[in-house]
C-alpha cells in the first residue's frame, strides 16, 4: 500500500511539476503569469486534438508519430497561450493579474469547446473521449520495470514524460542557478531597469521565459489526459491541478529543484484522502484543502521570517518600460 | 595606460548636441570634450540638461540632432552596450543594481563574455581592480547588506571591469558623508592619474573647485561655457548657472523667544524584524529656533519623525507644550489624528514627497485639500477655499504650472516640493518638521524653500529640519543634532562646529574625535 500510495503520489505530483517549473522561470522574468490553470488546460486539449486527428486519420498507427503529433499540437497551443500573455503584458503593458485570470478563463474555455466538439464528433454516450490508442504508447514504460520489486515499482514504473518533467526542473535550476542566461533572466526579473541598462534585452527575456514556461506548463496538461487520466479527456477533469501548480511556485521558493520535491509532497497531500481509511465525504473534502493550507502556513512563516532569498523577484507583476521621461 | 593623452585629441567631444522630451528642450546645441587625464565637472541647476546629456553619452537617450567623438572619430551610441564599446561608463545616481545579487554578480551582469561563466574568476578580476584603485570591497557580499557607498564602489567597479576610460558619474556625493567623499575623490585621483576621463555631474560648487580640473556650466539646457578651474571662484560659476548673480550666504536670524516647545526622551523604536532603529533618542525643540538632524543616510531620521508625528509606534516620552497655556501633553502612543483633536499643529514634510506627502495623480487643489478633508459636514467637498489657497500658493510661493488643476506629477522636483511646503505652513503649524526639503531642488528654489523655513521660525515656529548638505545644516540651524545608526551622537551649537566635527559624529566616532585629528596631522 505504501509503495501504491507513493507511485500515485509521484504520478500526481508531476502535472504539478511540469506546471511549477514553468511557473517559475515565467515568474523568475517578472511575469506573473496566473494564466497558467489556462494554459496547462489548452495543453491538455492540444494534445488530445493532435491525438484524436491522427487516430481517425491514420491508416495505422506508427508509435513514434502517435507521441510527437499530440505532443506538437499539446506544445504549439501553450506556447500560442504564453504569445497571448505576452503581447498583451510585455509589448501592450497591460496589467499581469488581469490578463492572466483572463487566459485562465480563456484556457478552460477552450479547453471545454474541442472537448465537446470531439464528444460529439464521436458521437460518444458519456460526455468524453477516449483515446486509448494513443494513451498506450504515451504510458509505454521501461520493459523490465516490472522484474525489478518495490525499486522497479517505485522509481522506473513511469512513462518518459514524468521523467522529462525531473529533467527539465533539474536543467531549469541549473540553468537559473549557473548560467549567465540564469543570471540575466534572475536580473530581468529582480530589476528590469538595471538589467536594461546592463544592455540585457529586457523584453527578449521575458518573451522567450515566459513561452518556454507556459510551453513546459503545457507538457502538464498534456500528461494528465495522456498518462494519469489514461487518454480519456472529459471537460473540467483537470481540476484545481493549474492553482496548485502556481501554489508550488511559493512552496518551493521560486527554485525548481525545490519544486521536485514539493510537487511529490503535494501530489501526496493530494491524494491522501483516499489512503486514510473510514473517511466519510466531508473529511476527504477537508483533506483536499491541505495542500492550500500548507502553502498559507508556508506563506506565514517565509513572511515572517527575514530571509531575503525566499522572496519572489522583487519586480514580480510589475510591467517594465522604458522611461522616456 | 597606453590611449593616455593621444597627442591631445578629446578623449570624448559632444557637437551641438540637442534632445526634446515632447515640449521640453531639454539639450540645446550643446557642445563639449573632455580630455584623458582629466576631471571635468558638469554644473548646472536641476533642468538644466545635465543627466540628459550625460545619458546620451552612455546610450540610454539618443540625441535628435549633434556628434559624439571618442578618440576622435564620430561614434553612434544607441545603447549602454555601444557606450561600453567606446569605454564609456556611466555611475547613475540611482544605483542600478540588483539587491538579491552579489557585488560580482552585479558587476558582471550583462557581459557576454566569451569562455565559461565562472564566479570565482570573475570575482578575483573584481579585487585585483579594487586593489588598483584603492577600493575596500567584497566581492560576495549581497547588495542588501551594503552601505550606499558600498553600493557606489560597486557601480565603479562595474564599469571599470568593462573597460571604461571615459567615467561619468551622476551627483556621486548626494548620499555620502564628508569623509567617504573624500575617500571617493582620492579614488577619482588616482583614476586621473591613470589617463582616465572623468566627467562629474553636480551642483555642488566646493567640490567642483576642489576636485576638478575644468567645468562646463550648463542653463536650462544651454551651453553656457567652459573654464579652468584654476581661473574661477564660485561667485563667477554660481553666476554662470543662474544667469545672475545670487548671494550663496544663507541667512540664519538670531532666534528670539526660545521656549521649549517640543521635549522627546528615550525614544526607541524596534523594525518588526526586531531590530532596533531608534536607541533612546532626546531632545528639546525650541519655538523660534530651527534644529537640524544630520546622519548618513537611513540612521533613523525618517523613523524618528514618523515617530513624532504619530505614524510609527515607539517607546519613550514625547511631551508637547503648548504655546498658550503652560499645558503640557504627552503624545506617545497616540495617532496622527488624536494628536491633532489635540489641539498640536505638527506639520510634516516627509521625505518622500510624492507617495507619503502628495498623490501624483491627483491635481495640486486636491492635494492642498488632503490637509483638511476632515473639515466641513456637507456630503459634497468644498473646493473653492482649497482652489483660493492653492491660487495663494501659486502666487506666493512662484510655483510654475500651467494650471492649478495640473496633476502633482507632472510638475518637476522643485515645484512639487513648493507645493508641498506651502500646504503644510499654510496649515500655521505650531511645529515644522522637514526632511530632506531641497533635495533635487536647484539653488533658487533651495533658497525660497531656505526663505520659507526662516519665516516659519520668526514665526515662532519649532523647526525640525532634517538635512543632508551639512554646509546648508551648518548655515541654516541654530543648533545640530547629530544621529549615527538610531542614537543620538550630539547636539551642538551651528554657529561654533565645523563640518569635520559632524561627519566624525555621524560616523558614530564621537570619541575618537581626539585621536583621528591627531593621524590627520
Amino acid at each position: 500500500m505504501w509503495i501504491d500510495f507513493l507511485r500515485r503520489a509521484f504520478m500526481q505530483a508531476i502535472p504539478l511539476l511540469f506546471g511549477s517549473t514553468g511557473e517559475i522561470i515565467t515568474e523568475k522574468s517578472g511575469n506573473l503569469n496566473l494564466g497558467i490553470p489556462g494554459v496547462m488546460y489548452a495543453g491538455g486539449i492540444g494534445g488530445v486534438i493532435g491525438a484524436f486527428l491522427y487516430e481517425q486519420n491514420a491508416a495505422s498507427i506508427n508509435p513514434f508519430l502517435a507521441i510527437l503529433i499530440p505532443l506538437l499540437c499539446s506544445l504549439a497551443l501553450s506556447l500560442l497561450m504564453g504569445l497571448i500573455y505576452c503581447f498583451l503584458t510585455v509589448t501592450l503593458n497591460a496589467n499581469q493579474n488581469v490578463t492572466g485570470l483572463v487566459l485562465t478563463t480563456f484556457g478552460v474555455g477552450i479547453g471545454n469547446f474541442f472537448g465537446g466538439s470531439l464528444v460529439k464528433l464521436v458521437g460518444s454516450d458519456v460526455p468524453s473521449i477516449n483515446l486509448n490508442a494513443t494513451s498506450n504508447y504515451f504510458r509505454a514504460t521501461l520493459p523490465f520495470a516490472d522484474k525489478l520489486g518495490w525499486f522497479g515499482q517505485l522509481f522506473l514504473s513511469y512513462s518518459f514524460l514524468a521523467y522529462l518533467a525531473i529533467v527539465i526542473a533539474i536543467v531549469m535550476a541549473v540553468i537559473l542557478k549557473k548560467t549567465r542566461v540564469g543570471l540575466h533572466l534572475r536580473a530581468v526579473g529582480e530589476n528590469p531597469a538595471t538589467a536594461d541598462a546592463a544592455g540585457i534585452k529586457v523584453e527578449k527575456y521575458k518573451y522567450l521565459s515566459t513561452c518556454a514556461g507556459s510551453m513546459i506548463a503545457g507538457l502538464g496538461g498534456l500528461y494528465y489526459v495522456m498518462d494519469y487520466a489514461n487518454g480519456v479527456w472529459s471537460n473540467d477533469g483537470f481540476g484545481d491541478r493549474g492553482w496548485l501548480a502556481i501554489a508550488l511556485v511559493i512552496f518551493a521558493m521560486w527554485k525548481p529543484n525545490f519544486a521536485i520535491a514539493g510537487s511529490i509532497l503535494f501530489g501526496g497531500l493530494y491524494i491522501i484522502h483516499n489512503y486514510i481509511p473510514n473517511l466519510d465525504v466531508s473529511g476527504q473534502e477537508l483533506f483536499k484543502m491541505v495542500p492550500y493550507v500548507v502553502t498559507i502556513l508556508f506563506l506565514i512563516f517565509t513572511s515572517i521570517g527575514k530571509s531575503r532569498e525566499a522572496q519572489p523577484p522583487a519586480s514580480l507583476g510589475l510591467s517594465y518600460f522604458r522611461e522616456e521621461r | 595606460m597606453d590611449n593616455a593623452h593621444k597627442g591631445g585629441v578629446p578623449a570624448l567631444q559632444l557637437q551641438n548636441i540637442s534632445k526634446r522630451f515632447g515640449e521640453v528642450l531639454a539639450n540645446d546645441h550643446v557642445s563639449m570634450s573632455v580630455d584623458h587625464g582629466e576631471i571635468m565637472s558638469i554644473l548646472g541647476e536641476n533642468g538644466s540638461g545635465k543627466t540628459t546629456l550625460m545619458n546620451m553619452i552612455a546610450g540610454i537617450y539618443f540625441p535628435d540632432s549633434g556628434k559624439i567623438f571618442a578618440d576622435g572619430n564620430e561614434v553612434v551610441i544607441r545603447s549602454p552596450k555601444d557606450a561600453f564599446k567606446y569605454r564609456i561608463g556611466m555611475i547613475h545616481q540611482h544605483f542600478k543594481l540588483v539587491d538579491v545579487f552579489t557585488a560580482t554578480e552585479n558587476i558582471i551582469l550583462g557581459l557576454e563574455d566569451n569562455g565559461k561563466y565562472n564566479v570565482k574568476q570573475c570575482e578575483e578580476r573584481v579585487k585585483e581592480i579594487a586593489g588598483q584603485y584603492g577600493f575596500e570591497i567584497d566581492p560576495s557580499r549581497k547588495i542588501y547588506e551594503m552601505s550606499v557607498s558600498e553600493k557606489q564602489t560597486v557601480e565603479i567597479i562595474k564599469v571599470l571591469y568593462r573597460g571604461a576610460d571615459i567615467l561619468i558619474l551622476d551627483e556621486p556625493t548626494a548620499v555620502l558623508t564628508p569623509q567617504e567623499i573624500e575617500k571617493l575623490f582620492a579614488v577619482l585621483r588616482r583614476m586621473r592619474d591613470d589617463g582616465k576621463a572623468i566627467i562629474i555631474i553636480t551642483h555642488k560648487l566646493n567640490e567642483v573647485m576642489s576636485l576638478s580640473d575644468r567645468v562646463t556650466v550648463l542653463c536650462k539646457g544651454k551651453y553656457v561655457g567652459t573654464v579652468k578651474t584654476s581661473e574661477t571662484d564660485e561667485a563667477k560659476l554660481t553666476e554662470m548657472m543662474v544667469g545672475k548673480k545670487i548671494s550663496l550666504d544663507i541667512e540664519r536670524t538670531e532666534p528670539k523667544n526660545v521656549v521649549p516647545r517640543l521635549n522627546v526622551k528615550d525614544l526607541s523604536l524596534c523594525s518588526h524584524e526586531g531590530t532596533e532603529i531608534l536607541k533612546g533618542i532626546s531632545f528639546t525643540a525650541n519655538a523660534g529656533e530651527i534644529l537640524g538632524i544630520a546622519g548618513i543616510a537611513g540612521s533613523g531620521q525618517r523613523e524618528l519623525l514618523e515617530s513624532i508625528a504619530g505614524l510609527l509606534k515607539a517607546e519613550g516620552r514625547i511631551d508637547f507644550m503648548s504655546p498658550g497655556s503652560k499645558k503640557t501633553e504627552s503624545l506617545i502612543g497616540k495617532t496622527p489624528r488624536q494628536i491633532r483633536n489635540l489641539g498640536v499643529k505638527f506639520s510634516f514634510v516627509p521625505e518622500d514627497r510624492i507617495g507619503m506627502g502628495l498623490v501624483g495623480n491627483m491635481d495640486i487643489v486636491d492635494n492642498v485639500m488632503l490637509r483638511s478633508y476632515n473639515n466641513g459636514s456637507s456630503l459634497f467637498l468644498n473646493r473653492k477655499e482649497p482652489r483660493s489657497m492653492t491660487d495663494r500658493l501659486i502666487s506666493e510661493l512662484e510655483i510654475a504650472t500651467p494650471s492649478p488643476k495640473t496633476l502633482v506629477r507632472r510638475l518637476s522636483g522643485g515645484n512639487v516640493q513648493k507645493v508641498l511646503v506651502g500646504r503644510e505652513i499654510a496649515a500655521d503649524p505650531t511645529v515644522l518638521m522637514v526632511a530632506y526639503p531641497v533635495r533635487g531642488l536647484d539653488i533658487n528654489s533651495s533658497f525660497a524653500i531656505y526663505h520659507l523655513l526662516n519665516q516659519q521660525k520668526k514665526n515662532g515656529v519649532a523647526v525640525i529640519f532634517v538635512g543632508e548638505d551639512l554646509d546648508v545644516l551648518l548655515a541654516l540651524s541654530d543648533r545640530i543634532m547629530v544621529i549615527s545608526s538610531g542614537k543620538v551622537t550630539g547636539i551642538v551649537d551651528a554657529r561654533t562646529s565645523t563640518k569635520e566635527q559632524i561627519g566624525l559624529l555621524m560616523t558614530g566616532n564621537a570619541h575618537e574625535k581626539e585621536d583621528s585629528s591627531h593621524g590627520a596631522k
